[in-house]
């Protein structure tokens, strides 16, 4: 990978991580009123903070390594206006409004005086990057304590402004009153002409979900105006003064070698900068086009080594495993032979999963600018933090030098967790003398980002005569371990992962691997209870003790009319669910066949999802409905072809992704559970979909797909 | 004699090569960031601008077959800080996540409409089918544009 020094690894639960955070608190102090004008500023720390950042990966990892305990502050400015840090970004998910809820609920101020600043490596706390769900059930947790600690401290400011115990003061609509005398201070005059810093323990507990009043509640994406107006800038979108357009020189193929080079006609064009650094060979110029001229001017020859393509990929993930990897994943409990033995069904199946990309509709982007020997990058990624340190390391300066500011995003649902963009206008812009801005064409992002792992899943089950599972056996070549577990109460079961070297990019996908692990459990269990003769939710029913699950399952089936009667020709029915990432999903779907052409069409989908209490049932709701329709593209037709370490479909012309005639009637069910903690519900919703349409075309067909994509092509019966 | 543009009702000389798609002279000479690059292959509709009154890829037009006729962008919806009826009812209806998509379906919707001032939902569809949205809020698109078309008709636009 040209201008990438980081050997990408699969899956951020994989990722090695040593990176040391940022502890600038000192500094920070003095910023902050800088930056934020007089007022009272709060630094909390959480006693489990090291439990609320994702789990660190135990290979080079020190204890000294981690943040300081300050991991969340916020700021009450002389107008009342709160400014809270998270160092998590907007990719369309939320937060930045979901989370400002959060903040509003427990510090008892109006939604609108709150301002989130997110994803900004020099102004909010360490965060190791917007994956994996962990926003909602991180951050919110967090914000709750810093605005706690806030409240309580301005109840201390208060109670000694007028010379009373602050035990009988009260917080509430953005003011302490003191209910003895009547008298109450807004915090805007609390705030007023201090410069106060505060480091406070953060203390449980904090206002429950069933006391909720700005959290819980379908308000509105703070930024909505700026979105429809065209306003709201992305990072391609920002032009600091004297901007060049920066474009890199891709290989030809993956894994090929530069042989010759002449850039001598390139670096005679005017106001050109050409650069070469080892792989590296780019471009800056006034314009896009001037760049990508350059480009073209520069003479190479490459060394190329034939690949295997997407037609051989699956026997090749079977062949090639990493026998010895230490990422082998394994684990054993009871007898599987046992249990097999014991079955009165057993079956068999394999299934395969194709690589697919995200395209993310803002490609990958950077800007970046030098000043003084300090390095200022505007980019799109989930891992701000880890960008700054990459950039620190790839460029030799500290990590003090370094500042990650990212935009709020054209999404990336997984696809964005590398600094490839970033690294490359960086090195332009040293070049330059200017900022440099590198913004992806839809054939490189398509091409050189990474791709959601392919795989084969094979499958071997039995179930006894009353139609519990004996015995589960279950190896994931390749495609990762989320959702490698199954839901389902089995005495024996063996299950193992089987990384498999491989020259393609692979990554991180919404979802990771349980939308590959889910479809095949999901059609696995659909086919055993066909061939026991058992209605499918039935025979899920009787396999699951965890009563989440159990819930998602029963709600959806009660909206969606389970089990349904066929009325038409062609039509069909199935369903398909999990639990991941402490979020519950279950999902029906209705299919249409039409015989004659073979294509298949989503009509109605129905699904149920979980993940505790809910914090903004609307957004929720965009985001559940969204991660179905993106997952039918998955499902039904979205692979990546490649040969010879080409891309042959890099385009969204040859690539389909799911478009306005896919979408079927969706209903979503939402289950708020003012009991528990919220979950994050980015990934989970999209599991059950695959599995609901591959099962219902089984329903209408007697066709079991056991392959994703289903039909890229239709089926042809 | 250097191309001129009629964009948002301002006029803007050009600098860049006559065959550059009008998208990059949009964004990068004039700074109007609200169009969006999303496949430069007329294949997403992120770019989509009023030609005339017709919708258009802007990746697909150079600047000397776009300058015949007035430009509209989304930037130039919103007149006296009131926004036209499709951003309002886009606002009102949710219609986004990311909304990297958004300029490009208001301003493909807004064209629609001022061709067929009430479209049935298929049409609706139809008309959108070049548009891509990643974040999968489709339906809310399409109830937005229902709403915009209620909106303009009862305020006779």
């Amino acid at each position: 990978m040209s201008g990438s020094p980081v050997k990408f690894a699969v899956e951020p639960e994989r990722y090695e991580f040593s990176a040391g955070p940022m502890h600038h608190f000192e500094m920070l102090r003095r910023d902050f009123f800088k930056l934020l004008g007089a007022g009272i500023a709060v630094f909390t720390m959480a006693k489990d903070s090291r439990a609320m950042q994702e789990t660190a990966p135990p290979r080079g990892f020190h204890a000294e390594d981690l943040p300081k305990e300050i991991n969340a502050w916020l700021h009450i400015g002389e107008d009342g206006g709160v400014t809270a840090f998270t160092g998590k970004v907007e990719i369309g998910q939320n937060i930045r409004t979901s989370l400002a809820q959060t903040v509003a609920d427990e510090l008892r101020v109006p939604f609108e005086s709150v301002r989130m600043v997110t994803a900004d490596t020099a102004l909010t706390p360490f965060d190791f990057g917007t994956v994996g769900s962990r926003s909602t059930p991180t951050m919110t947790p967090q914000l709750r304590r810093v605005a706690a600690a806030a409240r309580d401290l301005l109840v201390g400011v208060a109670a000694k402004e007028w010379n009373v115990p602050r035990e009988g003061l009260k917080a509430a609509d953005a003011k302490v009153t003191d209910p003895a005398s009547g008298r109450s201070l807004r915090y805007a005059e609390l705030a007023r002409g201090k410069t106060l810093a505060q480091n406070l323990p953060a203390e449980d507990p904090v206002t429950p979900p069933a006391e909720w009043t700005v959290a819980g509640k379908s308000i509105p994406k703070v930024d909505g105006r700026a979105f429809v107006t065209g306003r709201h800038q992305y990072t391609p979108d920002l032009r600091p003064p004297g901007l060049l357009y920066g474009k890199v020189l891709r290989p030809p193929s993956f894994d090929a070698t530069l042989r010759s080079y002449d850039d001598t006609a390139a670096k005679a064009m005017p106001g050109v900068i050409v650069v070469r650094d080892g792989d590296f060979v780019g471009a800056a110029a006034p314009s896009e086009r001037e760049a990508q001229k350059a480009l073209g001017a520069i003479q190479t020859k490459w060394k190329e080594t034939p690949q295997i393509s997407n037609r051989e990929i699956f026997s090749y993930l079977k062949k090639n495993a990493a026998a010895n990897s230490e990422d082998r994943y394994r684990k054993q409990n009871g007898s599987v032979e046992e249990g097999l033995a014991h079955a009165a069904h057993r079956l068999d199946t394999t299934h395969t999963i194709a690589f697919i990309a995200h395209a993310p509709l803002e490609s990958r982007a950077a800007v970046a600018e030098w000043t003084d020997g300090k390095l200022t990058v505007w980019t799109g990624t989930q891992r701000p933090f880890a960008v700054r340190d990459e950039l620190a390391s790839v460029f030799h300066v500290p990590e003090s030098s370094v500042r990650v500011i990212v935009p709020d995003m054209g999404s990336a649902y997984g696809g964005k967790h590398t600094s490839d963009a970033a690294l490359e206008a960086a090195r332009l812009a040293r070049a330059a003398g200017r900022p440099v801005r590198v913004f992806w064409t839809r054939e490189e992002e398509f091409t050189w980002a990474y791709f959601r792992p392919a795989g084969v899943i094979e499958i071997k089950s039995g179930i006894a005569s009353d139609g519990k599972l004996t015995a589960w056996e279950y190896h994931n070549y390749n495609s990762g371990m989320s959702a490698i577990e199954t839901p389902y109460v089995v005495p024996n079961r063996r299950i193992e992962f089987h990384p498999v070297p491989f020259n393609m990019r692979q990554g991180s996908y919404r979802g990771l691997a349980a939308t590959a692990n889910v479809f095949a459990r999901e059609t696995h269990m659909d086919a055993v209870a066909r061939a026991a003769q058992i209605d499918p939710l039935e025979f899920r029913l009787k396999n699951i003790s965890d009563p989440r699950l159990r819930a998602v399952f029963e709600a959806a089936a009660k909206s969606f009319g389970w089990p349904r009667k066929k009325t038409q020709e062609g039509q069909g029915f199935g369903l398909g669910g999990g639990t991941e990432k402490g979020g519950y999903v279950a999902t029906f779907a209705e299919i249409a066949v039409d015989r004659a052409s073979g294509a298949v069409r989503v009509v109605r989908v129905v699904t149920a999802y979980e993940c505790g209490a809910i914090v903004n049932p609307d957004g929720l709701l965009n985001q559940v409905i969204g991660a179905i329709v993106q997952g039918m593209g998955g499902a039904l037709f979205e692979a990546i072809e490649f040969e010879n370490g080409r891309i042959t479909n890099p385009h969204f012309a040859s690539y389909r992704v799911p478009r306005f005639r896919d979408v079927p009637e969706i209903e979503a069910i939402l289950l708020d559970r003012k009991d528990l903690p919220p979950a994050g519900a980015g990934e989970t919703p999209m599991l059950g979909i695959a599995p609901a349409i591959g099962n219902a075309i089984f329903d209408a067909t007697g066709v079991r797909l056991n392959g994703l994509p289903l039909a890229p092509n239709g089926l042809k019966t | 004699m250097p191309i001129e543009l009629e964009v948002n009702g301002k006029r803007y000389p050009v600098h860049y090569d006559p065959d550059t798609p009008l998208l990059y002279v949009l964004r990068d000479e004039f700074g109007l960031t609200g169009t969006k690059y999303g496949c430069g292959e007329g294949q997403c509709g992120a770019c989509t601008v009023l030609i005339g009154s017709a919708p258009r890829r802007s990746c697909q037009i150079s600047v000397s077959a776009a300058a015949a006729k007035p430009i509209t962008t989304i930037e130039g919806l919103e007149k006296d800080g009131r926004l036209h009826p499709v951003q309002q009812a886009f606002l009102d209806a949710g219609a986004f996540q990311c909304a990297y998509c958004t300029p490009g379906m208001i301003m493909s919707s807004v064209g629609l409409l001022q061709g067929n001032a009430n479209p049935s939902s298929a049409e609706i569809v139809q008309f959108l089918q070049g548009n891509v949205c990643r974040c999968g809020t489709h339906a809310r698109i399409v109830d937005a544009i229902h709403q915009a078309a209620k909106a303009m008709q009862e305020h006779g636009r």
